[in-house]
This record gives structure tokens, C-alpha cells and sequence, in this order.
């Protein structure tokens, strides 16, 4: 069994969410609809709404079901930026910090290049924490000109957990609405709707254990948003579209289980974690660590740069020794771009290609930890060998002999 | 893995072979288009999904490696380079002597691999003492030694080409069908992969300045004038609209582009009959023959273009110092009955019966016709 050590891309179903969801699926209903087999699909449903809004601190109508946290991303950033502009055509201005998730990033370049969004982007520090005297100096700019704020909860790549209740104290005072995704703090760190002050927030069924292709919005239940998806009203008229009764099920019992044992987990994780940390510092100590430390980062992430070796290349050997990680970042066709995470936190291009992640979760052990262990050292010296590597070549060609030839002259 | 159906079929044997094999996608360009059109273009989305496709249904790993800088540095600008010098360059040799059999090679070394393996027809032979030879692949129609023409020793024991002896491109594609890989009826790729719409002229015309000059016939006299000299080819008639007619009324050929005069020598069709070609930057496909290192003459067949045919000739190597007077190695070539359509910059191939021998690239056609006026 190769060893997972990429949770935060996606993790196994728990036991629960399967059971739920095996269940759901061998039932009919359209919850939507009003005789006995939708009443009962209705009430599956509406059972997971409040499990929920529990799980989140939220109230069960805050909850608005999607298809998971990209959508829910999408209708948060453009949904807020269309009725906030409604109002006032001033508001054109986006706050957005410069390591959200490409969810959210790409959102707002689209609102930009197509909208007239004014987009800021929030500088971070080497940590890749959101620089609040910038957010502070941008809001007193032109508060009446701002049509939201979003930073996400914690970073998909650093695990840096951003400060959300600052930020919302800073927007708050002037009316303006913050979103945050918190696709990957939710089920790991304690997240609270309410007490926090959003006016939206986006979380996925499949990063705590849930079904992919579930995901939710929490809307502040006086929050306008203007629908980006039109047709049958479902969701506060704001998200149309057929409930999915099984995965909304799934995801509920993931979101219950997972945040009822939030704190032991927690500890645990994060225990599992450091030792990660210190055996990789161990093996390889030119590895440097990337993010912030302790409570400001999330418990099951470990960011390393490893100097002289791309990314993809440890990602290679680590997968044919059986370990399984990521190097964090999104590529284009394939083709690994350093990630703006990174760049954003002052990392030059040839370091942040040597970016690997590794992130534990609910079936994360020791064993695991060990395994990644065991085979970094080889992993490390061999992607380092690669990485010298297509500069000057040392593979003689009909180019080399050439030269030889000449100089040997 | 380009995508494309041979480099498939190559790697559903490699594995079948008992190899560990992951596909690698070769990214040579950091903005890719997204699908293809044609046969024209590679290394779209589609193409790399397309050999996705392929590993998930062989079972093995899947990788893109982004060679970019390295193939706009020794293939694209190469290209341009040669153009500019008045050469006809190939760049798909170039590609496989400095990407797909150097840096890709290299980095696969470095990573624990042994060999590139790739949809090429052609042939690697071992000999008892593990030392190797290229040669032309049973299907001499789908042969493409040539282009492989300008590997050394160490790349050829790095190379495995699993198409070898399949005895035709009906088979290769039947065989896909038969695996169940997508890609069987795809249509091949022809022309320059990085010039995506063919219009290699148009593409050339924004990469290199172009200013007008004379046209002169093979006596030097001026019969024309043209747009630019580097966007004429040699032995090519059509489009040189010549305000003066040739004497004998009949048409006339480029034989000749002088990119440092500017000007474009045209003449009769006999006078671009080729007698003697001598090559530079020469290469050994596996260990060269006895002859090489005495210079004695040696009887080969010669190819001067991926889908021309071999003619008999004579070869022997040279040593020779260059105009700053460093020695090198000249291949010269006495071709056996005169050959048209002869460029510098292209490469000579010389064979042995279906071995390749070595290459070198053409650095001047003589037609002994035209010397003789």
C-alpha cells in the first residue's frame, strides 16, 4: 500500500459519510418534489443543513449546498461583487490577498478583465500571512469604493492559517463584506461562522472525509448575492439546481464526525506533524520550511523547499518509493510553473520550483512519517542530480564531438 | 509521449517487455494551444492528454516535463539562425540530438531510468560485445533513421526503439486498436511542430529581417530582384518573378542563396546537379568504421532529406583547418550519379546497406558543371 501523504488534495471517505451515502443512493426522491419519496429526500437533506450549520456555527439557513468549494467560491466572489455593485456603481474595488486558491484568484482576474473589477492585491509576509497595514491602508483609501474583501481561512500550499477576525474587524466598521474560502481550515482547525463575522464562507465535502463534488457556502442570512446559476429557485434562489441528497448526506456525517473530534485530532496531527518536520530537517538539512509556525499553521500541512531539486522530479521518485505528495501548486497542461504562493512570499523562481508538500489527515500514522522518511534521502539526491541536470549536458552528442574534436586540435 | 500513436504502441511493448516504463510528454512550449487542428502543431492540451490516456490504460505513471527553454535555445533559434545564414536546416534532428536524447536523456539518467524509449522506426543491434548500430527499420517506407542519424555511441546505448520490425504503420495502428489505446486512429503529425499553422515562410518572415536585393543569374548578371533572400530554398522555381527571361527561354532554379550579399543565384536545372557534398560537425552512429580514422574512401549510400531516397557514393573524412584556422573534420562525399535538391545546413546520412554509418551537416554542394563555367 503506497503511503498518502496528500490530504490536502483530497482524503479517503470516512466510515460514516460511506455509510450515509450508500444508503442515500439506494433511495429515490427529488427533494424538491412534494409526495412521500421527496418529503423523505427533503428531509435527508434538510437533517445534513442543520448537522451543518452545527458543525460551522452557523444557522441552518446560512448553508447553501453546492457543488463544491470552487463553485461555492465563484458565487461568493461574484455573486458579492454583482449586488454590491447593484447598489452603489462605486463599488467596484475587490480586496483579495495574493495566495488565495485559484478558485478564488482566477474569480476575481475574470471580474477584473471582464467587469471592471479594480482588483488590490493584499501583500503577505514570508510566512505568506495577509499583511494587515496594507489591508488597513487600502480599506481607508476609498472604503465607500470597496465592493468586498476575500482571504482565505488557512493556504491550500503553506498551510498558513490567515487572521480572519482581524480582518473582518478591519472591513467590518466601514460595512464591507468579507469572504473567506475555508476549503482547507474547515474539519481541521476550529471554525466558527458566526463568531467570526463573515458575510460568506466556502468549505468542500471531500477535504474532511466527505464525498468529492459537495461543497456549501455559508451566506450571513442578510447578505445579498446576486444568483450566478439560474433555474429552479433551490438554495435561497440563489444556487439552482437539484439537490444532491446522497452527497449532501455524506458530507454532513463527515463534517459531524470530523469536528466532534476536532480537538483530539488536532493535537495529534499536529504531534504527527512536528515529527515530520524535525525528521525532514534531519535527513535533509538544507530543507527549509515554508509558512508560519505553531498555531498559525494548519495541523496535518508540512511546506518544504528543497534547494537545487524541482519539484516534480521529487514528486517522481517519492511516488515510485511509495510515498505520495504533492508539489502544492497547480500546472498549466501540465507543464509546473512555480507557484504564486511562493512567489508571493518572496521565494525567487528556482527555490519555489523545489516546493513539496506533504499533508496528513484522519488515516494518517507513524508509519506514514516513517515511510516519507526512509525514502527522502535517495529521493532528495537523485531529483538533485536531475535538477543539475539539461544545463550543460554531459551526454555525448554529435554537438560534444564536435567541440572535441576541434579542441583536441 | 507525443500524444500520437507510434510512441503509444512503443511503450505498451516496452511494458509488455517487462520494463518499468513511465511516459513522459515533452512540454516544448509553456503556452500550449489547446486542441489540435489537423495534422498540423504538437504538444497541445489534447496531444497530452491524449498520452495521459494512453499511460492510465497501460498502467503506468504519466509525466510532463517542461523542456521549453531548452528547445527554444537549441532548436527553435537554431532554426532561425540557420535560416538567416542562408542554411535549410532540420529541426527534428536537432530536437533529437539536444532534447529527446540529451536533456531528456540526462535528467531520465539522473532520475534512475536507463533508457529513452520512443516511437521512432528504426533499429538498435548489439553486437556480442555490447557495442551498438543503428539501422533502418523494416518498413523502409515509415523508416525514420535519418532523423536519428545524428546519434553518437552513448545516446544509441540509452535508446529503445520497440517499432523496429513492425513491418508496416497499418500494423501499429491495428495493434493500438487491439490494446485499446485511443489514439489508434489518429492522424500523424507532419511539418514543423512549432510552426503550428505550416506557414513556415510567413513564420521565417517575422523572425528574420528581410530586405529586398538582386537576383543574378549563374554568370552573376542581375535578372531580378527579391523580397528577401532568406525566404527563397535551393532548387525551388516558382515565385521568383523574374523580369528577365534565360537565354534559352527555358525556367530557371535557385542554386544558390548568399545571405551576406544578400542575393539569390539562379540558373538552368542542370546546374543544380550535385557532385560533391562536404559536411562539417560529423558524427558516428555507434562506433565509426576502420576507414574513418585512416581517411582512406569507403563505398556508402547517401540521403540527403528524411524522405529521400539513398544514392550510391564514395565517402572518406578530411582533415581540414577552418577559416580561423582550427582543425576539424570534413565528411566528403563524391555522390555516383548527380543528385538535386542539395542545401547547406541540411544533413547527410550515410549508409551501409540498412546501417546508418554517421552524418554531417552540409556545408557546401558543388555541381562540377557550374564549377566548370
Amino acid at each position: 500500500m503506497p503511503v498518502y501523504l496528500d490530504h490536502a488534495a483530497t482524503t479517503p471517505l470516512s466510515a460514516e459519510a460511506l455509510a450515509v451515502m450508500t444508503r442515500e443512493l439506494a433511495r429515490t426522491g427529488n427533494p424538491s418534489s412534494l409526495h412521500g419519496a421527496g418529503r423523505r429526500a427533503r428531509r435527508a437533506v434538510e437533517d445534513a443543513r442543520e448537522t451543518l450549520a452545527a458543525a460551522a456555527g452557523a444557522h441552518p439557513s446560512e448553508v447553501i449546498f453546492t457543488s463544491g468549494g470552487t463553485e461555492a467560491d465563484n458565487l461568493a466572489v461574484k455573486g458579492l461583487f454583482w449586488s454590491r455593485r447593484d447598489e452603489d456603481p462605486r463599488r467596484t474595488r475587490i480586496l483579495c490577498s495574493a495566495v488565495e486558491h485559484h478558485a478564488v484568484l482566477d474569480t476575481v482576474e475574470w471580474l477584473e478583465r471582464h467587469e471592471g473589477a479594480d482588483v488590490v492585491w493584499l501583500p503577505v509576509d514570508d510566512s505568506g500571512t495577509v499583511q494587515l497595514e496594507a489591508l488597513q491602508r487600502e480599506i481607508d483609501r476609498d472604503p465607500g469604493a470597496i465592493a468586498l474583501v476575500t482571504v482565505m481561512w488557512a493556504n491550500n500550499e503553506v498551510g498558513t492559517i490567515q487572521p480572519v477576525e482581524e480582518i473582518v474587524g478591519l472591513a467590518k466598521p466601514h460595512g464591507i463584506p468579507v469572504h473567506s474560502d475555508a476549503v482547507q481550515a474547515f474539519g481541521s482547525v476550529p471554525v466558527d461562522f458566526r463568531e467570526s463575522g463573515l458575510a460568506a464562507m466556502s468549505v468542500s465535502g471531500h477535504k474532511l472525509g466527505g464525498p468529492v463534488g459537495v461543497g456549501a457556502l455559508f451566506l450571513g442570512r442578510s447578505v445579498k448575492l446576486t444568483p450566478v446559476q439560474h433555474g429552479g429557485g433551490q438554495e435561497r434562489d440563489v444556487r439552482s439546481g437539484t439537490l444532491d441528497t446522497p452527497a449532501i448526506a455524506a458530507f454532513a456525517a463527515a463534517a459531524e464526525a470530523v469536528t466532534a473530534n476536532l480537538v483530539d485530532e488536532r493535537t495529534r496531527l499536529s504531534a504527527l506533524r512536528d515529527r515530520l518536520i524535525e525528521g525532514v530537517r534531519a535527513a535533509v538539512p538544507e530543507a527549509v520550511l515554508r509558512g508560519a509556525g505553531g498555531e498559525r499553521r494548519l495541523p496535518g500541512n508540512a511546506h518544504f523547499t528543497f534547494p537545487g531539486c524541482e519539484g516534480d522530479s521529487l514528486l517522481f521518485l517519492l511516488d515510485l518509493a511509495g510515498v505520495e505528495s504533492s508539489t502544492g501548486s497547480a500546472c498549466t497542461a501540465g507543464v509546473p510553473r512555480p507557484s504564486h504562493v511562493l512567489l508571493a512570499m518572496g521565494l525567487d523562481e528556482d527555490a519555489a520550483r523545489g516546493a513539496q508538500r506533504f499533508t496528513l489527515g484522519h488515516s494518517s500514522t507513524d508509519a506514514d512519517v516513517d515511510a516519507l522518511l526512509k525514502a527522502l534521502p535517495e529521493a532528495c539526491s537523485r531529483a538533485r542530480q536531475a535538477g543539475m541536470a539539461g544545463h550543460e549536458s554531459s551526454i555525448q552528442t554529435a554537438a560534444t564531438v564536435a567541440r572535441q574534436a576541434s579542441s583536441a586540435s | 509521449m507525443s500524444g500520437g500513436v507510434d510512441s503509444a504502441v512503443a511503450a505498451a511493448r516496452a511494458v509488455e517487455a517487462g520494463h518499468d516504463v513511465v511516459g513522459v510528454h515533452l512540454a516544448l512550449s509553456r503556452m500550449p494551444g489547446t486542441l489540435r487542428t489537423g495534422s498540423r502543431g504538437c504538444c497541445t492540451i489534447e496531444d497530452s492528454r491524449d498520452a495521459w490516456r494512453a499511460c492510465d490504460v497501460l498502467g503506468i505513471p504519466y509525466y510532463v516535463w517542461d523542456f521549453s527553454e531548452r528547445f527554444k535555445e537549441d532548436v527553435v533559434q537554431d532554426f532561425i539562425d540557420e535560416y538567416a545564414a542562408g542554411r535549410t536546416p532540420n529541426p527534428c534532428m536537432r530536437c533529437n540530438e539536444r532534447i529527446k536524447f540529451a536533456a531528456l536523456l540526462e535528467k531520465a539518467i539522473a532520475l534512475g531510468f536507463d533508457a529513452v524509449c520512443t516511437g521512432h522506426y528504426a533499429k538498435v543491434i548489439e553486437d556480442a560485445d555490447g557495442n551498438r548500430e543503428l539501422h533502418r527499420a523494416a518498413d523502409w517506407a515509415k523508416d525514420q533513421s535519418y532523423v536519428l542519424g545524428v546519434l553518437t555511441h552513448e545516446q544509441l546505448k540509452h535508446s529503445m526503439f520497440p517499432l523496429a520490425d513492425t513491418p508496416s504503420k497499418a500494423e501499429v495502428r491495428a495493434e493500438a486498436e487491439r490494446r485499446g489505446l485511443s489514439v489508434a486512429n489518429k492522424p500523424d503529425s507532419h511539418d514543423i511542430c512549432f510552426i503550428s499553422d505550416g506557414d513556415t515562410r510567413g513564420w521565417l518572415a517575422e523572425k528574420i529581417d528581410m530586405t529586398t536585393g538582386d537576383i543574378v543569374d549563374e554568370t552573376g548578371t542581375k535578372v531580378g530582384e527579391h523580397p528577401g533572400a532568406n525566404a527563397f530554398t535551393v532548387g525551388q522555381r516558382r515565385g521568383l518573378k523574374l523580369g528577365t527571361p534565360a537565354a534559352d527561354g527555358k525556367p530557371r532554379f535557385v542554386l544558390e542563396i548568399r545571405p551576406k550579399e544578400n542575393k539569390v543565384v539562379v540558373g538552368p536545372e542542370a546546374l543544380l546537379a550535385i557532385d560533391e557534398i562536404r559536411g562539417i560537425k560529423v558524427s558516428w552512429a555507434g562506433l565509426p568504421i576502420a576507414e574513418v580514422a585512416t581517411g582512406a574512401e569507403f563505398d556508402c549510400h547517401a540521403q540527403v532529406r528524411a524522405h529521400g531516397d539513398p544514392v550510391p557514393a564514395r565517402a572518406h573524412v578530411e582533415s581540414v583547418q577552418d577559416d580561423s584556422g582550427v582543425e576539424r573534420d570534413e565528411l566528403v562525399v563524391t555522390l555516383t550519379d548527380p543528385l538535386r535538391g542539395v542545401a547547406p545546413g541540411q544533413t547527410v546520412v550515410l549508409y551501409q546497406g540498412s546501417r546508418v554509418l554517421g552524418q554531417a551537416t552540409i556545408d557546401a554542394a558543388r555541381s562540377l558543371q557550374r564549377v566548370a563555367l
